[in-house]
């Protein structure tokens, strides 16, 4: 178990990433995944996303600039982003991108907007939370990590 | 040598080394899978380009085992990539895709692939899809051992036969399904190839872009109608090819092809086979655009075209849109089995299915044939269909309902005085008893036949219709035989009915008979009806109803029973209704529901037979029956 504060810290942490609904089951995949060959796994799929999908947030930014909205387009970006998005297990960011699609596919134009700007809160506070919680993973040690309840 | 011991016992040890080449253009999806299937243990390649995995399996399919791709990519559609994969290297794909909608899953595996995953994929999912690779090792041998007695063996299991041709080339495994409807259409140009197995174990041909190009190229040149594997092979004019391989090469480029049209045929078909004429009959085919399907000649037109005049429906509907259906009254290769009509009918059918659809041809050929020559009784001569359903339903009867009997009988001759043998067993469908499915059906049949609901022409016939009362009789047998996909038949003996009723067409009154057959017989076959009973007579209500016919010349129209059974639903005809020489000459339109909800229940039905019979001399008033009828509804 926790060998130090800090590596409790992190797990209370952890937990309430998820009892808060940022973080879902996926993200416990990546977890598992991230052994002693691959021991930064988790981090490195996060950054990974996040450099990715700056792209498509930026894509879809500059499509709903335009008028009138593209929604076929504005849906592909953000079907690319939502599969993403679910592969890391972001799931406040999941739901709204799957509310966007809706939008989309409506063609409710004002629905986009909204949701979008509400998508991108999501995103935002997500990667603080990421941040903090691996700037604390690895300042508890590989071993706390390694040691999560499971 | 360590390497060499390393690999073989990973290869002993399969599933793990498995060689697995993953495509997704997201990073994050495709480390994550790369990481997933590393955990599984398999040897994994990525790119996140479809174009270099296409390279990639191109220099050296045999480097691979399986190959894992996204649907979703900007440089190529993972379907393209898919079908690309399956044509040339045959290898298993399984497509990743984050969206899950059940038209994309089908679409996978319409297009080719072993299995569809859902993003986020989970381990547990990939651990297990060694399985295709397996399976599909497992197919391609026995497939190889077996391509020449498989030949046999399908040609002897009618589906299964179409498979031969394919199985050759052991390419088409997985597309079987798909296309067993399309091989009936390919037995035709492939039928003696396959039946010659013995020879056909030439090393399997690879399709590389460049033959494939060359093969598109000629199949456009010949015109997707017209190309048959012998003339592609020739334009292509490559060494080695045989044309078995351009064949089930041909095969797939078909399926291939009709996944596009399909959806957008569909509607196309089915509108355009609204009330078309007899020559759009054979256009009807093409509508399809799958251009698999050889239009009917002659006769046959009719049948297409009754199937695409069968609103949609029922059964009925779904076989009319395939126009190319082929449906050939004729027994002939193309021939489409009911059964498999019907179970279109009943689900949805793509259009492939009902392409598929053969018709029971010796029926369809009798009834056409038969029906000619039973219409041309004389008696059907006359207007007075109510006059003679009196009459003829004294004759034989022997079924439920003997006014309706006579009433059919009426109908179908559309003379006013000779009970038509055969029409009295329609009159069982009057009676919706049992026997009025069987009866029905037959009725028909005969009407369907003698209907020839596209055109006009069928109403001329109609006389054909009613005095083959024992063609009717039989006709009516047969149909019966096929109770739900008669359905499809019906329409298409209606449709072809007519046709052949129009050379020998005495009487306008027979015409409306005729219609008003078909249009029952449309009409209780949307309804899956077990009876068909459209006894003529019950077609003329029903187009009567569509037509709005104040006067219906032919008292045949009406036809309350008929119109019971068809439940109203995909008569979709609209006949429309022409007034020649005081007959009514219902050309059929497509409209949704067809039958006339004006008809009442048989009682009512039978109670204006009899007045009928007694009002002879008012039967010569198309009003009269029409208007009698019309105001039953379709309540069978």
């Amino acid at each position: 178990m926790e060998r130090n504060p800090m590596g409790r810290q992190l797990a209370i942490m952890r937990q309430s990433l998820f009892d808060q609904g940022y973080l879902d089951e996926q993200f416990i995949q990546l977890e598992e995944l991230q052994d002693d060959a691959n021991p930064n796994f988790v981090e490195e799929v996060v950054t990974l996303y996040y450099r990715d999908s700056a792209r498509l947030i930026l894509n879809i930014e500059q499509a709903l600039e335009r008028k009138p909205f593209d929604f076929n387009k504005l849906d592909d970006y953000m079907h690319q982003f939502k599969g993403s998005s679910s592969s890391i297990g972001a799931k406040k960011v999941k739901a709204e991108s799957t509310l966007f699609r809706e939008y989309c596919k409506s063609g409710n134009g004002e629905g986009c907007t909204r949701t979008f700007q509400q998508l991108k809160k999501e995103y935002a506070t997500l990667r603080k939370k990421l941040e903090a919680y691996f700037q604390m993973a690895r300042q508890a040690g590989p071993m706390e990590t390694a040691c999560r309840p499971k | 040598m360590t390497v060499e011991r390393v690999i073989s016992e990973k290869k002993d040890q399969f599933p793990i080394g498995m060689r697995v080449l993953a495509v997704d253009d997201d990073p994050t999806c495709l480390l994550l899978l790369e990481t997933l299937l590393r955990r599984c243990q398999y040897n994994v390649t990525i790119t996140s380009q479809a174009v270099t995995a296409l390279k990639l399996l191109r220099e050296n399919k045999n480097n691979f085992d399986l190959v894992i791709s996204d649907v979703h990519m900007p440089d190529m559609d993972g379907f393209k990539l898919l079908e690309l994969v399956g044509l040339e290297m045959d290898l298993p794909v399984i497509m990743l895709s984050a969206n899950g909608d059940t038209k994309l899953v089908m679409k996978g595996i319409t297009h080719g692939g072993c299995d569809y995953l859902l993003k986020p994929v989970r381990i547990e999912e990939l651990q297990n899809i060694w399985q295709h690779v397996v399976r599909r090792k497992k197919f391609d041998r026995k497939d190889r051992y077996n391509s020449g007695s498989q030949d046999k063996a399908y040609t002897d299991s009618g589906e299964a036969a179409r498979m031969g041709n394919v199985d050759q080339n052991g390419k088409l495994n997985k597309k079987r399904k798909d296309q067993n409807e399309e091989e009936d259409e390919e037995r035709d140009e492939n039928g003696h190839d396959s039946e010659d197995p013995s020879t056909q174990k030439e090393p399997r041909v690879v399709w590389s872009v460049e033959l494939h190009h060359k093969f598109v190229t000629a199949v456009k040149q010949l015109g997707i109608d017209k190309a048959v594997p012998k003339k592609i092979l020739e334009l292509m004019n490559v060494e080695k090819l045989t044309r078995e391989n351009v064949a089930s090469h041909l095969q797939k480029y078909r399926l291939y092809l009709k996944r596009i049209t399909c959806l957008a045929n569909q509607q196309a078909n089915m509108a355009a086979a609204v009330g078309s004429a007899d020559s759009t009959y054979l256009r009807m085919g093409s509508l399809n655009g799958l251009g698999n399907f050889h239009t009917l000649a002659g006769s046959d037109q009719l049948r297409n075209a009754a199937f695409r005049s069968f609103p949609p429906g029922g059964v009925l509907g779904r076989l009319n849109t395939p126009a190319g259906l082929g449906m050939h009254g004729l027994p002939s290769p193309g021939m489409i089995q009911l059964n498999h009509v019907q179970n279109l009918g009943n689900t949805n059918n793509d259009q492939s299915k009902l392409q598929s659809f053969v018709i029971p041809g010796n029926h369809n050929a009798n009834i056409l044939q038969g029906m000619p020559m039973s219409l041309e009784l004389d008696q059907l001569q006359n207007n007075k269909g109510v006059n003679h359903i009196g009459e003829l339903s004294t004759a034989d009867n022997s079924t439920v309902f003997p006014v309706s009997g006579s009433l059919i009988n009426a109908r179908t001759t559309g003379c006013s005085d000779n009970p038509l043998p055969g029409v009295t067993s329609n009159s069982l469908m009057l009676e919706g008893s049992s026997q009025q499915a069987t009866l029905h059906a037959s009725n028909l049949r005969d009407s369907v036949s003698a209907m020839g609901f596209k055109s006009g022409n069928p109403l001329s016939h109609f006389t054909s219709m009613a005095p083959a009362s024992d063609q009717l009789q039989d006709s009516k047998a047969d149909l019966q035989s096929q109770a739900s996909p008669i359905s499809c038949n019906a329409g298409q003996i209606i449709r072809n009915a007519p046709q052949e009723w129009n050379a020998a067409r005495k009487d306008a009154t027979y015409q409306s008979n005729v219609m008003c057959c078909s249009i029952n017989s449309s009409i209780s076959v949307n309804g899956a009806m077990d009876h068909l009973g459209p006894c003529l007579d019950q077609n003329n209500p029903i187009f009567q109803r569509n037509i709005d016919l104040d006067s219906i010349g032919p008292s045949n129209f009406v036809d309350p029973l008929s119109i019971k059974r068809c439940e109203g639903e995909n008569l979709a005809m609209e006949p429309s209704v022409t007034q020649k020489e005081g007959y009514f000459v219902v050309q059929p339109r497509l409209q949704g529901s067809y039958i006339p909800d004006n008809i009442g229940s048989l009682e009512d039905l039978a109670s204006a037979m009899m007045k009928r019979e007694q009002d002879k001399g008012e039967a010569a008033d198309g009003n009269f029956g029409c208007n009698a009828y019309s105001r039953r509804t379709n309540c069978i």
